[in-house]
């Protein structure tokens, strides 16, 4: 029993990891439809700005994470307005953002394996913190934990307000909904974009720093297999649903951990990946999306 | 594998090459035994990677190959030695080509080498097919000797022990010198190597009467440890296993000791590398080929000639390259001769030969039956010589 609850708490770190990843990709395909595959990368610069920030440049490490989230939020913005926009502009297919999305992915990881850059090897994060164990039920819970559920939870909320109760959150809606209709009212839809990229960025690379104090060791490829996963626990939640995505995350995060835990470790991502099919069978938008007429 | 395992080495090697202080020169070493003046002669070659991606390796192991060859004078018995050095640059398909050009043209009929398993395992074959002695010094994939079947190639031998060798050693250790009843193991199951060393510890721990309470796979690109590691705690085992390469065992032993696991931690020589998180893995034993710290006097003794010759520390390239060229020559002084099958069946009834390596014999698949160095790490990033498991 108190091993369960333990695995519980390991899915929820894993799942609370994943849904920061996962709001970036649900919002910028709400907006503008687009699967941003460079956002694993995002997550992984994030992760390298944070973990820099604090054993190399000397900054207390809040404020190395906050530094990580800027820097990717304006990686974000630079991205979209370099890669994206022209296209967007020009009224190119969606196939070729896609295939764009994926070259700035590729990009990404190259450019960063370089020996100037950040090196192709892995790099063994020393945590700014010493571990705490605590005692909960008679399951372990550790401060790296604890400070991840932190963390999420106020980023949610505050994500939550922003897209609820400012202004902006209400101009991110209306282009969600129709985006030509938004322009007609006035909106600046590339602003608005910019934004949503902006955001999401930040979100990523606050993942990217708590991921590498919960499994501590980065390197320039580690965005790609958290950022698969956590593309499926938004499709799995529906894709442009903020609520979905953070739903889907946390189902993903169970599914793999109490795999691990009760079946067998081979299973664990074969487990995950059933469950999205499943789902997409029966419900074909996810399970918190909207299903509704294509817009033409 | 191979690859990755030779990758590993490499980096391994590089590293081994920086703490010897040494400017590692760029140009081979010079053949030690070019010509001979003696009656009867016969020509052995040595292959190995000399240029390219792994080159710290092949030099390492023509520097222990020169040394061997120097101190016998180039001579074993009455037979006077002629060497034929080539660069295989670790590249299976020039490894292949100077094989032929040593054997049909140069007339070699006895070769040290390859270095790295994967140039190793297809010479391995021409070899045995050809009647040609063949002896690695590192090349530790398990096909290397026999085929896939398991069927001995006769002419093929090695200095180092098999990967599935390491694995036994570890259980010996654990049982024996840990005083350990209960342990865990934990694989990549996508990695022949840690499939291979997980497997030989779980056969060897049971076969001493210890328990295995958790045997648990990962995937190669898997972080997250946490799930298992949280059960390997609940099992409370005394030894926790992790044959892996050091990137992967350090993420694994932040994730044990996180989870508030206490056993001792035991790899392979995956973890020899400066990379390995030291401060999470002080204490941690491993298996390893060699130490230059390991008091036998075989060892002090080579170490001392190698760096009067070459002002450097040799590592285990070296170290085995030399073993394994000290083995031939044995073998040849044995058989007087410079035929390939009775060098062969000298080679195959060498007893406790004195090696670095230890007193060697070959058992009956071409491995030499010896033990394995038990490293320790500290948390300053150096290993301190613990014991040697003998077979």
């Amino acid at each position: 029993m108190e091993q369960l609850l333990e695995q519980l708490f390991n899915g929820l770190q894993l799942g609370f990891v994943y849904a920061l990843i996962a709001l970036g990709y649900t919002m910028v395909y709400g907006i503008i439809r687009l699967i941003n595959f460079a956002h694993g990368d995002v997550f992984m610069i994030g992760a390298f700005v944070g973990v820099l920030g604090y054993s190399s440049w000397g900054l207390p490490w809040p404020v190395a994470i906050l530094l990580a989230m800027a820097v990717c939020a304006v990686l974000g913005v630079v991205i979209e307005f370099l890669a994206y926009r022209p296209l967007r502009h020009k009224g190119a297919p969606s196939i070729a953002a896609l295939i764009t999305a994926i070259g700035v992915s590729f990009f990404i990881e190259y450019f960063t394996s370089l020996d100037f850059v950040f090196g192709p090897d892995h790099r063994v994060v020393k945590l700014p913190f010493d571990i705490k164990r605590y005692s909960v039920g008679g399951a372990v819970v550790t401060n790296v934990q604890l400070l991840i559920f932190g963390v999420v939870i106020v980023l949610v909320l505050f994500l939550q307000y922003l897209v609820r109760y400012t202004k902006m959150g209400k101009a991110m809606r209306a282009v969600s909904q129709d985006m030509d209709a938004a322009r007609l009212m006035g909106i600046n839809v590339d602003r608005v974009v910019s934004f949503t990229f902006f955001i999401g960025s930040a979100l990523a690379a606050a993942a990217g720093v708590l991921f590498a104090f919960a499994y501590p060791q980065i390197k320039p490829f580690m965005g790609i297999m958290p950022g698969l996963k956590a593309f499926t626990a938004a499709v799995l939640g529906g894709i442009g649903s903020i609520p979905g995505a953070l739903l889907g995350a946390l189902i993903m995060g169970q599914a793999e951990v109490l795999t691990a835990a009760y079946l067998t470790t081979d299973f664990k991502d074969a487990v995950a990946f059933a469950i999205l099919i499943l789902v997409l069978l029966v419900k074909p938008a996810g399970l918190l999306g909207r299903s509704g007429p294509e817009k033409v | 594998m191979k690859r990755v395992h030779a990758l590993f080495l490499a980096a391994a090697m590089v590293i081994a090459a920086g703490c010897g202080g040494g400017s590692q020169s760029s140009n081979a070493p010079s053949n030690a035994c070019p010509s001979s003046n003696a009656e009867k002669q016969i020509k052995i070659g040595f292959i190995g990677p000399l240029s390219g991606d792994v080159k710290t390796y092949g030099l390492s192991a023509l520097k222990g190959f020169n040394l061997a060859l120097e101190q016998a004078g180039c001579q074993a018995g009455d037979l006077g030695i002629v060497a034929v050095v080539d660069d295989d640059r670790g590249d299976v398909n020039e490894g292949q080509n100077v094989f032929t050009k040593q054997v049909s043209q140069n007339g070699v009929k006895a070769i040290v080498g390859a270095v790295t398993s994967n140039v190793t395992v297809p010479l391995s074959v021409k070899a045995n097919d050809q009647k040609i002695v063949m002896i690695t010094g590192t090349a530790t994939a398990d096909n290397v000797t026999v085929d896939d079947s398991g069927n001995r190639k006769p002419f093929v031998f090695r200095a180092a022990f098999a990967d599935s060798y390491q694995g036994t050693a570890a259980a010996k250790f654990a049982v024996e010198k840990l005083g350990a009843k209960k342990a865990a193991v934990v694989y990549d199951k996508s990695n022949d190597y840690t499939v291979g060393l997980s497997q030989s510890f779980r056969t060897e721990f049971e076969a001493q009467g210890g328990e295995i309470v958790s045997f648990e796979s990962y995937g190669k690109d898997d972080t997250d440890f946490s799930a298992i590691m949280t059960k390997v705690a609940a099992a409370n085992p005394d030894v926790l296993y992790i044959p892996d390469y050091y990137n992967k065992a350090s993420l694994i032993g932040q994730a044990a000791r996180t989870k508030g696991v206490q056993a001792a931690m035991i790899g392979a020589d995956g973890w020899d590398s400066t990379e390995l998180n030291f401060e999470v893995m002080q204490g941690g034993y491993f298996t390893a080929h060699y130490s230059s710290d390991d008091p036998a006097e075989a060892v002090q003794q080579f170490v001392k000639d190698y760096q009067a010759k070459y002002g450097e520390r040799p590592d285990s390239f070296a170290a085995l390259g030399y073993d394994a060229t000290n083995l031939l020559l044995e073998a040849i002084r044995e058989a007087k001769t410079d035929d390939p099958e009775q060098i062969r069946q000298a080679l195959q009834n060498l007893k406790d030969f004195p090696a670095v390596g230890g007193n060697l014999s070959f058992d009956e698949k071409g491995n030499p039956v010896k033990g394995a160095t038990i490293l320790q790490v500290n948390a300053d990033g150096t290993y301190s010589f613990v014991t040697k498991m003998e077979p």
